[in-house]
């Protein structure tokens, strides 16, 4: 049991970008919980002012090569929306299938690395290589599919080329197409093999009901586009976001914090599944029954389990892409619709693997930006994250100083996660030698 | 022959290149049983300052990068800049260009003075390094044959021709042919002409070649009825702290 308790954890390990969790309890009371955000400022906003429409998403692409693809097109959204620009189905369908390649990738980094150590109390996946090598082997191939969605597509795996302002610069062949097939079809028997490691795991026990905010579409389970949605009842197009999200800069953080109806709310994979679990695919759905997800969850270490059910969702409909666009035809005159300069203003949502992300671009008449915002779901998330933190601490006091830090990662990974993965991956492979 | 000891570190950057380390898949395996990995900021969660090789993503732009390099460089043996942002400053440089003050004005407003920024430099302005792995982000193979060639103690091959060699060797038709303007005579290779092959004009993101042949640009320029103005357009997307460098002399 622990009354007094000074945790500083910096860096946060096995999160992407650098973070640190300062801790200090008195009394068994929080004097002092902070998640603290001191990566460097990188001022996008600013580097994008003055540039020509064509280049904004290789800019912002470059803001994370983890997300290069939710930037690229979170970027080609406000661009074209600002520019009057409409895509065709051909374009749109391919687009999606790349986004749903990043995440794959991802998400399957996410669950296989992360969740399956943390929540089997071990410390990383080796243990894991003894006792069942077969997950290690489908983790890497999962990621490697996600990857090549996104090489074959577009050009290169992180920061994509072909996806430009008004379509593709080139299109696949139907061979490519076959191939990327092939490989999503052959991932079913492993979705199948992790459930099997999913249902031993031990999700803890945890409650805190937020708002939980994501796009929504009223004909798909909304990834690419759609309007945004929160589960307090409102809904708003992509350009009026400013009418209910706003971010403040906070002292001990590089990343601002948002707000939204209430002083916190959530993004990612558990939002998206609370607030559009009806539109998933009829696989995932079986599959969120079998590991116990039934939305509304407000217990943030199931976000795990949403993004593995995700991960599903999108091997199922990027197989019933791949077959409608064999159907439509690759007919290069499609691969580009006509773009043209003039001055507007237009905003893009996109969800990224950890969330809804937007860029808001104004534009002059000769196509420069004028000025640019940009929404980052981590910072998002990090009030929120704070939020189940100050929930978690009293509920792990009795626990031990070790096993209260660890609850503390755990649930701050539970939101951002991503190379955290590649961590045991690389041990991994060490120890196989 | 004992492993050499590998560190891999990212400055301020988009992890992007580390990422392509991670991405290496199918060598994977191989390159760690050639090399002994001591540090890697973004994937392993021990560290150990024992590094003789040094693998260093991102630039310099906050006095914390300074300290963190000048710390790399003391113990590190050979240091490889990887990526466009650690070799020429890369795009994070673009904040230089509009101000750095100005920028941190436009992001935090009054809370600007809370903010630790400087003008964004590649690493070369601090520390001596030893290679380069150029480009936004390099490709895999490119890291993968600098390490291998040091361990095998021969000096890397990097390419001093431009993009263009490699394009035509793929036997792609020529972009300009398209309508379309591309940095690819002027710029450096070793990327083995991807945008060009994705029909996406080359933005030199290794930057320009060692020698270019200046006057074969003008011409081809002119063929095709352009402007020199046309090709600027751009480059300093990931050239910009070099431009800056050359107008203040």
């Amino acid at each position: 049991m622990v009354e007094n308790l000074n945790i500083e954890v910096s860096p946060l390990p096995r999160v992407e970008g650098h973070g640190d969790l300062v801790l200090d309890v008195k009394n068994k009371k929080i004097e002092k919980l902070q998640v603290r955000i001191p990566e460097s400022p990188r001022f996008f906003e600013a580097m994008l002012v003055g540039r020509l429409y064509n280049e904004p998403s290789h800019i912002t692409s470059r803001i994370c090569g983890i997300c290069s693809v939710a930037h690229t097109f979170t970027s080609l959204k406000a661009t074209e929306a600002a520019l009057g620009v409409t895509l065709n189905d051909l374009i749109l369908s391919l687009r999606k299938l790349v986004n749903y390649g990043e995440c794959i990738q991802s998400n399957c980094l996410h669950v296989y690395f992360l969740a399956v150590p943390d929540f089997l109390g071990i410390g990383s996946v080796i243990p894991l290589v003894e006792s069942n090598p077969a997950v290690v082997n489908i983790a890497v191939k999962m990621k490697k599919i996600g990857n090549e969605l996104v090489r074959v597509l577009g050009g290169r795996a992180v920061h994509p080329i072909t996806t430009v302002v008004g379509g593709f610069t080139k299109l696949p062949t139907t061979e490519d197409l076959h191939y990327l097939r092939d490989m999503l079809v052959s991932l079913y028997p492993d979705l199948e093999t992790s459930l099997k490691v999913l249902k031993t795991l031990k999700i803890p026990d945890f409650e805190r009901e937020t708002e939980y905010i994501c796009i929504y579409d009223k004909d798909e389970y909304a990834l690419y586009d759609g309007d945004l949605k929160s589960s307090d009842g409102w809904t708003i197009k992509p350009q009026d976001y400013l009418e209910k999200i706003s971010e403040s800069v906070v002292e001990h953080s590089t990343g601002k914090h948002c707000r939204a109806s209430r002083d916190s709310f959530m993004v990612g994979s558990l939002a998206r599944t609370n607030n559009n679990f009806s539109q998933l695919s009829d696989n995932a759905k079986t599959y969120a029954a079998e590991l116990g997800l039934k939305t509304p969850c407000y217990n943030t270490f199931m976000n795990n389990i949403a993004q593995f059910v995700e991960l599903v969702h999108c091997v199922d409909d990027g197989i019933k892409i791949i077959d409608n666009v064999l159907n439509m035809g690759l007919d290069e005159n499609k691969a580009m619709v006509n773009v043209k300069a003039k001055a507007g203003r237009g905003v893009g949502i996109v969800e990224a693997p950890r969330g809804s992300l937007i860029h808001d671009y104004t534009y002059d008449s000769d196509g420069r930006i004028l000025k640019a915002n940009l929404i980052i779901p981590t910072n998002m998330n990090y009030a929120n994250i704070e939020k189940d933190l100050y929930k978690l601490v009293p509920m792990l006091m009795e626990k031990t100083a070790d096993e209260i830090k660890l609850g503390c990662e755990m649930m701050i990974r539970a939101y951002d996660p991503c190379i955290s993965c590649s961590t045991h991956f690389l041990n991994v492979t060490l120890i196989n030698e | 022959m004992s492993k050499p000891k590998v560190g891999v570190f990212g400055l301020t950057g988009c992890g992007g290149c580390q990422l392509e380390v991670l991405n290496l898949e199918d060598y994977l395996l191989d390159f760690l049983n050639a090399v002994d990995v001591v540090h890697f900021t973004e994937a392993i969660s021990e560290h150990y300052d024992t590094y003789e090789i040094a693998l260093i993503e991102g630039s310099v732009t906050t006095n914390h990068d300074i300290e963190r390099l000048e710390h790399i460089a003391k113990i590190a043996k050979v240091i490889i800049a990887v990526g466009s942002c650690a070799c020429n400053g890369g795009l994070n440089c673009l904040k230089n260009l509009y101000g750095t003050q100005k920028a941190k004005e436009l992001v935090y407003g009054d809370k600007a003075g809370w903010i630790d920024s400087i003008d964004a430099k590649p690493i070369d302005s601090y520390v001596k390094v030893d290679y380069y792995a150029r480009g936004c982000p390099p490709t895999r193979s490119e890291i993968v044959n600098i390490v291998t060639s040091l361990i095998m103690g021969k000096t890397p091959e990097i390419p001093a021709y431009p993009v263009c060699v490699e394009c035509k060797r793929l036997g792609n038709t020529c972009l300009y042919e398209f309508g379309m303007t591309c940095k690819g005579p002027i710029s450096r290779a070793g990327c083995n002409a991807r945008c060009p092959s994705a029909r996406f004009g080359c933005v030199a993101c290794r930057g320009p070649v060692d020698d270019p042949n200046v006057n074969a640009q003008k011409d081809l320029l002119e063929r095709y009825g352009l402007t020199v103005e046309d090709l600027k357009e751009g480059f300093n997307l990931y050239n910009s702290f070099k431009q800056i460098e050359q107008k203040s002399k």
